[in-house]
């Protein structure tokens, strides 16, 4: 294998592995926005996953019982917005961003212990047989670790559900439409509780693919954004799983092209911008064609469901 | 058998809107005091360290007060700003976006012309710096339904990649020994500070006045109506005739431009240059959401909710040195708050009664 073709793979091997944990909580988000919830509370759900999951793999040398306390952490802070939101009927913005402190304060305070410590058991790729022969692009992506596999086949299941199933149906109406929804004898609240920890749970899957396969450490502040960018996704996705994979791995490609580039003597800093600027442009870019298809959000998210008034 | 029976309520009453805010701060420190419990640390101690390194000593009350400028200036416009369903949570990037100008300026202007005509600009620049931050903002919801959330959020990043790309590049300091700062601003480019403070009094004066101005504007003109009308009930305010583009745009723009001042207080007061963003910024933004959620909008209850909160911000720099816990803790204590703020009004527009069947 030549140079040139070997630094290409590495680029494409860099790319999924950093659009995973974006593909996870772009997912997540999805669902909880379609339900008519807005969490901006990714950012904490994913350092609270990361440090839980990289504190549970220290101290049981298990990476997947770490996987799993991640997304417990992600759940049950999530259950903390639903209950805000759907029971107290409390402003969405306002919760998701006591979410991201708490979640942020959380990862700080129990991440210092572990600090510079190194991960015992890693999660290690594992090699597809005759795909991962493909040229390039089958090392890319058919030798990756499982938590990679998981996240692609979670997207199309996520999908799947959504657009072809009754429960995507009820969903969705009760993002749009509550009232209506409830009028058919939907139970409102228990979807949209369903949904927001739904994405409580991805984002503490892609908190735990950060600190056990991405970076394979704890630091603080490791998820560095990615948060917003998954809110930014979610937008940039219109609120679809199927464009969530282009978003995400877009995304993870800036992300590497970032080194890549700066060698050559772009600052990093302003290729940093582009995802940011990128979502914007896409907004507009879906403002103008928006006669053809669906580009504003839900029009139930954000709006607290009263069943009395 | 006992049930538990809500009912809306038909008026808010002030003085359950207190005892809200006073419930949710105590419910705080124990829900913190737990948290820090299981970390292994007295919570007593822990609470006695944090309000007496803010609220304990003169130092530490010189310092709650120069961290309470900043939060004074943008969670007064961040009230305006909410009050008319403006959710801006890009205070952080305007805060930047205030304090680039005004550095230009200072570098430019400062070796030349008197402070007295230096300071004044660079105040006038972090205030139109940060109002366009936040304008442009309105005009994507106004005109392209791009929602003010996403987009203040997306400049935040964007202007902080922004301030280190001149930090590390064409604007990095010659005697700055390599670090990421621009050059230190000359002295008629510096705020004076009060004594052996860093109380830097003219951004509080301005900041105090601020607070002031946006309250009358709220409570005692047409338009500060219009803004409560168009939060509260946009479809009525369509009906009226309210123009929500101007409307919309305006408050950015004073809200924006607030934290642009209060950027500009932050590198002119504080750093004496432009250096990492999030040595600038320094969660101002975000503290200042929770301070207009307590302070129920209002700019001045504004006002004393800063202070408080800034004294936890000092108090989180005590228990960093003294208990060895990270800076990030402190944002448990404010997130916790922040919930029970919230869910606390849930009280006040339902009354919720255990009552006997029967």
């Amino acid at each position: 294998m030549d140079e040139k073709t070997f630094l290409v793979q590495q680029i494409l091997v860099r790319t999924f592995a950093a659009g995973t944990p974006l593909l996870l909580g772009t997912l997540g988000e999805i669902y909880s926005e379609r339900s008519g919830i807005l969490n901006l509370g990714i950012e904490g759900m994913m350092a609270a996953g990361a440090v839980a999951a990289f504190a549970t793999a220290s101290v049981t040398g298990s990476p997947w019982c770490g996987v799993v306390a991640g997304i417990v952490v992600g759940g049950l802070l999530a259950l903390l917005h639903a209950f805000a939101t759907v029971t107290l009927k409390a402003n969405q913005i306002v919760s998701g961003l006591a979410l991201t402190m708490l979640g942020l304060g959380i990862s700080g305070l129990w991440g210092k212990r572990y600090v510079g410590v190194p991960l015992i058991n890693k999660i290690l790729p594992v090699r597809l047989p005759v795909l991962s022969n493909i040229p390039i692009l089958g090392n890319a992506v058919f030798n990756q670790d499982l938590l990679f596999y998981g996240s692609v086949v979670l997207g199309v299941i996520m999908w799947f559900i959504l657009y072809k199933t009754k429960v995507g149906i009820i969903i969705r109406s009760v993002g749009e439409n509550p009232e209506a929804a409830d009028s058919l004898g939907i139970s409102v609240w228990k979807v949209r509780y369903v949904c927001v920890i739904t994405g409580g749970i991805f984002a503490g899957m892609a908190g735990s693919y950060l600190s056990l396969v991405y970076i394979s450490s704890w630091v603080e502040g490791m998820t560095g954004g990615r948060g917003w960018i998954v809110i930014a996704l979610t937008v940039f996705s219109l609120w679809n799983p199927k464009r969530a994979f282009l978003g995400a791995y877009v995304f993870g490609g800036i992300y590497v092209l970032q080194y890549i580039l700066q060698s050559y003597g772009v600052s990093p800093n302003l290729l940093l911008m582009l995802p940011y600027i990128a979502t914007l442009a896409a907004l507009l870019a879906a403002v103008k064609f928006s006669k053809k298809k669906r580009i504003s959000p839900p029009l139930s998210l954000g709006v607290p469901f009263d069943r009395g008034r | 058998m006992w049930r538990i029976k809500i009912e809306n309520r038909a008026v808010r009453s002030y003085k359950l809107s207190f005892l809200t805010g006073i419930v949710s701060v105590f419910l705080g420190v124990i829900f913190t005091g737990i948290i820090f419990a299981l970390w292994g640390v007295n919570p007593l101690f822990a609470f006695y360290k944090i309000f007496s390194g803010s609220f304990g000593s003169v130092y530490g009350w010189q310092e709650t007060i120069t961290k309470a400028i900043p939060l004074i200036l943008i969670s007064s416009g961040l009230s305006m700003a909410f009050v008319a369903g403006l959710w801006n949570i890009g205070a952080e990037g305007q805060m930047l976006l205030g304090a680039i100008p005004a550095t230009y300026i200072a570098l430019k202007l400062g070796c030349c012309l008197p402070a007295g005509i230096v300071i004044p600009l660079m105040f006038i620049a972090g205030f139109v710096g940060g109002a366009l931050a936040a304008g442009i903002a309105a005009v994507l919801k106004e005109k392209f339904r791009i929602n003010e959330v996403i987009s203040t959020l997306m400049f935040n990043y964007i202007i902080a990649e922004l301030v280190q790309y001149l930090v590390y590049g064409p604007w990095k300091g010659k005697g700055q020994w390599g670090f990421p700062y621009t050059d230190n601003f000359p002295s008629s480019a510096t705020l004076s500070v009060l004594g052996n403070t860093r109380i830097h009094y003219q951004t509080l004066i301005i900041a105090v006045l601020a607070a002031v101005i946006v309250y009358i504007l709220m409570k005692k003109t047409r338009f500060g109506y219009d803004a409560k009308v168009v939060g509260a009930n946009p479809s009525a305010a369509r009906y009226a005739g309210i123009n929500f583009f101007r409307n919309s745009v305006l408050i950015m723009l004073i809200s924006g431009g607030l934290a642009g001042i209060a950027g500009v207080g932050e590198v002119a007061g504080i750093h004496k240059h432009l250096t990492y963003p999030w040595t600038i910024s320094a969660g101002y933004g975000f503290t200042a959401i929770i301070v207009a959620a307590l302070a129920k909008n209002n700019p001045l209850v504004c006002l004393l909710i800063s202070v408080f909160f800034s004294g936890i911000l000092v108090g989180g720099d005590t228990i960093q040195t003294s208990l060895q816990m990270p800076s990030s803790t402190i944002n448990i204590f404010n997130g916790i708050i922040l919930f029970f703020a919230i869910a606390g009004d849930y009280f006040l527009t339902h009354s919720v009664r255990i009552v006997k069947n029967g």
